[in-house]
């Protein structure tokens, strides 16, 4: 999932200094599962604003809501109900699903309750890590399953680096070296030789590198 | 056992302090309380094996927003007792009271809107 963290209460204060009147728009999927704008941390949030302006003598109107998504329309047409009653909007959804909102309702501010850092994976409850850099061709059938250009800190496509010593990145002590986590599951896949292979000079267009991206299913478009 | 405890002790049973969530705590000083604590099952005694423990680390973290929020996370802590310990009871009640009175009040209550 898309792996974000909340930004701090100062942050937030600060951005909302002017407002009086705020719509907080939480998200059920990727942000609930990292904890960082679900339903629950809409609650939070929202207490946490009304605790801080009352401590100082000031009022607040705090709407909480939590949409499926913020990056469907269907799902962003439910606030246009009530949305021309709030001076601002607080998103705490991902990069994508903040920047949805403000397309749809251009003559709103729309603030950012979130960092949005890196797609991952749960690793344990409250803890998640990297694994995909959405760099639009994937190598993962030719290394074991491991993704060299996530996982690894220098993204090499033909094996460690130097820094690379009992397993761990030179980067971080705590940092699995990449390259050495696919060459340990080539090995228990008996694929050893695909280690041999060389994987080309890589191909950026089709990532980020390469321009904002697009998708399209023709067959799909009404 | 018929302990006296300070009245101003308002009791909300759960059935584990592993019900409480951080937005219980939350809205509790929102509507103007001056202090919360939680009394929980002696660790590794939680009658529902770890709802005490999953306790602890709310009220760990709900003390960090507090902080940030500017009321002060020591305006919550947690205990640890048996449903045995009556007297522990009363002394934690007295102890929690005393700090509350020291702290004062909660700067958020001339705040709280309140229903006529």
């Amino acid at each position: 999932m898309i792996v974000a963290n909340r930004k701090s209460l100062e942050e937030i204060l600060n951005m909302l200094k002017p407002y009086k009147k705020v719509i907080l728009l939480g998200c059920n999927e990727c942000v609930t599962v990292c904890a960082a704008g679900g339903e629950r941390e809409v609650g939070v949030l929202a207490s946490e604003i009304r605790l801080s302006r009352a401590k100082d003598g000031q009022e607040i109107e705090i709407k909480e809501q939590t949409l499926e998504r913020q990056c469907d329309h269907e799902y962003i047409d439910q606030v246009r109900p009530f949305v021309g009653d709030y001076e601002v909007i607080l998103s705490v959804a991902c990069g994508a699903g903040i920047q949805y909102v403000a397309e749809k309702y251009r003559s709103k501010v729309v603030l950012p309750g979130v960092n949005t850092t890196f797609l991952g994976v749960t690793l344990e409850q409250g803890v998640w890590s990297e694994r995909c850099q959405g760099c639009g061709e994937c190598v993962l059938h030719l290394t074991g399953g491991v993704c060299p250009i996530a996982r690894c800190a220098k993204s090499l496509l033909n094996g460690p680096c130097g820094g690379s010593s009992n397993g761990k990145c030179e980067v971080d002590k705590d940092l699995d070296c990449g390259w050495q986590l696919i060459i340990d599951r080539l090995k228990e896949l008996n694929q050893l030789d695909r280690y041999e292979e060389i994987i080309p000079v890589k191909d950026w267009t089709s990532s980020r590198d390469g321009g904002p991206r697009k998708r399209l299913r023709e067959d799909l478009r009404l | 056992m018929r302990l006296n405890y300070p009245t101003n002790v308002k009791i909300v049973k759960v059935p584990c302090t592993g019900r409480v969530d951080i937005l219980l705590i939350l809205r509790a000083f929102e509507s103007g309380v001056d202090g919360v604590y939680l009394a929980g099952c002696l660790e590794g005694e939680c009658h529902f094996l770890r709802g005490n423990l999953r306790a602890k680390k709310r009220v760990q973290y709900a003390k960090k927003l507090l902080d940030e929020v500017g009321l002060g996370g020591t305006r919550l802590e947690m205990y640890n007792m048996s449903s045995a310990q009556g007297q522990r009871f009363a002394e934690v009640a007295r102890e929690m009271t005393e700090k509350i009175r020291v702290l004062g009040p909660s700067p958020v209550k001339k705040n709280v809107k309140r229903e006529a």
